[in-house]
């Protein structure tokens, strides 16, 4: 069944009962009946309807089963669409997916279980495709999704598109969400992991969805923009052997112009409504990398101040650590060490590979060969793609 | 759905703290009640007496004891409780951000177990 069809009977279901998991087994007994029922019956006119007026009976049937006061509430309003139903079948299904994304990035749920959420009851993926992704077992993911779907139901978190004054703040919740199932997909850009390929492609998917339901805020456009900008380069990250290719180095003429054509108009809509934010930052430092196509140069004075506002905005190390490599671009290895050296109070940085990967580069330009060589092996330990690592062991073939 | 507020601070800088810093915690309080009874959401509540004032009954393996004191020591300790009866977590949170409680301490949401 088409994907889009699936999300939105879920999330249907979920917003009157706020009862996610049973929702999706409801849906896939429905579906289990469909397969029984539709090569023999034929396929009903509205299959969409169909459906939900199936999984609906079995949830109504399992509420009655259950006879607790607390789906005495959910139950009725589920009587009552039925009712409503009867007079007016062929109504479209309203597209409840937003309130379900918001319920699963709600604040009472654990951030390192929304984008698996999203995943799940939006996307239709299972624990052990979702686990694959995140690199957590099967089990594991498993019970963290029951665990934050029992959750969304006994805490009473609510299906709703939230207030404006606390749109901003859960918005952001919502993206990051899609931004983490996005740059999940991306440990293999060569596409040669089928599964990875894959989740860079639902990100933007959800992308897509959550612009063409909420066109009017810019954080959405923004982060829109942002994937796409990425996602026009893939082919590019890759040499003709497989090699990795960094990005100064990679050629424009490779990077899918409508895309990135796409990202821009998305980039210019957002900028116009007059609300910055972090989406739209990263994807304003994509389009001055992207501008390389036409100009043949890169505006770093542009980037430095982008990453100014967006450490302003974040206080993310991701971000101070491509600040000082453009500072380095701009105003000189020095520079841009100084700026990394600032970092060194954070610990965690001794196991993060792009901070020494940077203090590599850095070091090597100012002409520091001896520590460029110690920070290059300390990234090469740390990194775990194979043609990263290459990439990085050549680099450092150069010192010693 | 219901859900207890549970509110938790220092007990000893709450007590030993000066005679105007309490009466003004004391109308806040009184305030924030006041509003939770017009909104129509307030199901009960109280201020409890301090840990000195708590006695502990366990027993473990059938054998009964009854011990002075809080269950545990804690660097918090539960000083008073609101229930209330809203329509979902974010009403519920609301409510909560808004208690003088917050200033100085943690407060606890927790839903009733629906029977």
């Amino acid at each position: 069944m088409a994907r889009a069809s699936y999300g939105k009977l879920v999330a249907f279901l979920a917003a009157r009962t706020r009862d996610v998991a049973g929702a999706e087994d409801a849906l896939a007994e429905a579906f289990a009946s469909a397969l029984a029922e539709w090569p023999a019956k034929g396929i009903p006119r509205t299959p969409e309807a169909w459906l939900l007026t199936v999984a609906r009976r079995k949830l109504i049937d399992a509420a009655r089963r259950r006879q607790t006061g607390e789906a005495a509430a959910p139950t009725l309003l589920l009587l009552a669409d039925e009712l409503a139903d009867a007079a007016d079948g062929d109504a479209p299904i309203p597209d409840e997916r937003l309130r379900l994304m918001f319920a699963c990035a709600h604040p009472a749920i654990d951030a390192g279980v929304r984008a698996p959420l999203v995943l799940q009851a939006v996307l239709g993926f299972d624990a052990a495709t979702i686990g694959s992704a995140f690199l957590v077992s099967p089990a594991a993911m498993g019970q963290r999704l029951v665990r934050a779907k029992n959750r969304i139901r006994d805490a009473g978190i609510p299906f709703r598109v939230p207030e404006r004054e606390a749109l901003a703040e859960r918005l952001d919740a919502v993206l990051e969400a899609i931004y983490a199932i996005f740059t999940e997909g991306w440990s293999d850009p060569a596409g040669t992991q089928a599964r990875s390929r894959e989740l860079a492609d639902e990100g933007i998917w959800l992308g897509r969805l959550v612009a063409s339901l909420l066109p009017q805020e810019p954080e959405v456009l923004g982060l829109l923009s942002l994937m796409l900008h990425a996602h026009a380069r893939r082919d590019a990250r890759r040499g003709a052997r497989g090699e990795f290719v960094p990005l100064a180095a990679q050629e424009p003429t490779r990077w899918d112009a409508a895309l990135i054509d796409e990202a821009e108009g998305l980039l210019m809509r957002a900028s116009r409504m007059k609300a910055p934010g972090r989406f739209q930052l990263e994807a304003a430092v994509q389009s001055a990398h992207a501008a390389r196509r036409r100009s043949g140069r890169t505006d770093w004075a542009a980037i430095v101040e982008l990453y100014d506002a967006l450490l302003r905005a974040t206080g993310s190390v991701v971000v101070a650590i491509n600040r000082a490599v453009a500072i380095a671009e701009a105003r000189g290895a020095a520079e841009g060490l100084a700026a990394l050296d600032a970092l060194q109070a954070d610990a965690r940085l001794t196991q993060y590979q792009p901070y020494w990967a940077a203090r590599a580069a850095l070091l090597a330009r100012r002409g520091s060969a001896g520590a460029a060589a110690e920070a290059y092996r300390r990234a090469i330990g740390l990194e775990s793609d194979p043609a990263v690592r290459a990439f990085l062991q050549r680099q450092l073939s150069y010192f010693t | 759905m219901e859900y207890l507020l549970l509110i938790y601070g220092n007990e000893s800088a709450m007590l030993s703290a000066p005679e105007e810093a309490s009466s003004q915690r004391h109308a806040a309080y009184m305030a924030y009640t006041e509003a939770m009874k017009k909104a129509g959401v307030l199901r009960g509540g109280n201020r409890l007496r301090p840990t000195s004032d708590a006695t502990t009954v366990r027993a473990p393996g059938g054998k009964q004891s009854v011990l002075n004191g809080p269950f545990a020591e804690t660097k918090e300790q539960l000083g008073g409780y609101y229930m209330i009866d809203v329509p979902d977590l974010d009403a519920a949170l609301a409510w909560a951000k808004r208690c003088p409680g917050t200033a100085h301490g943690s407060i606890e949401v927790r839903p009733v177990w629906q029977m």
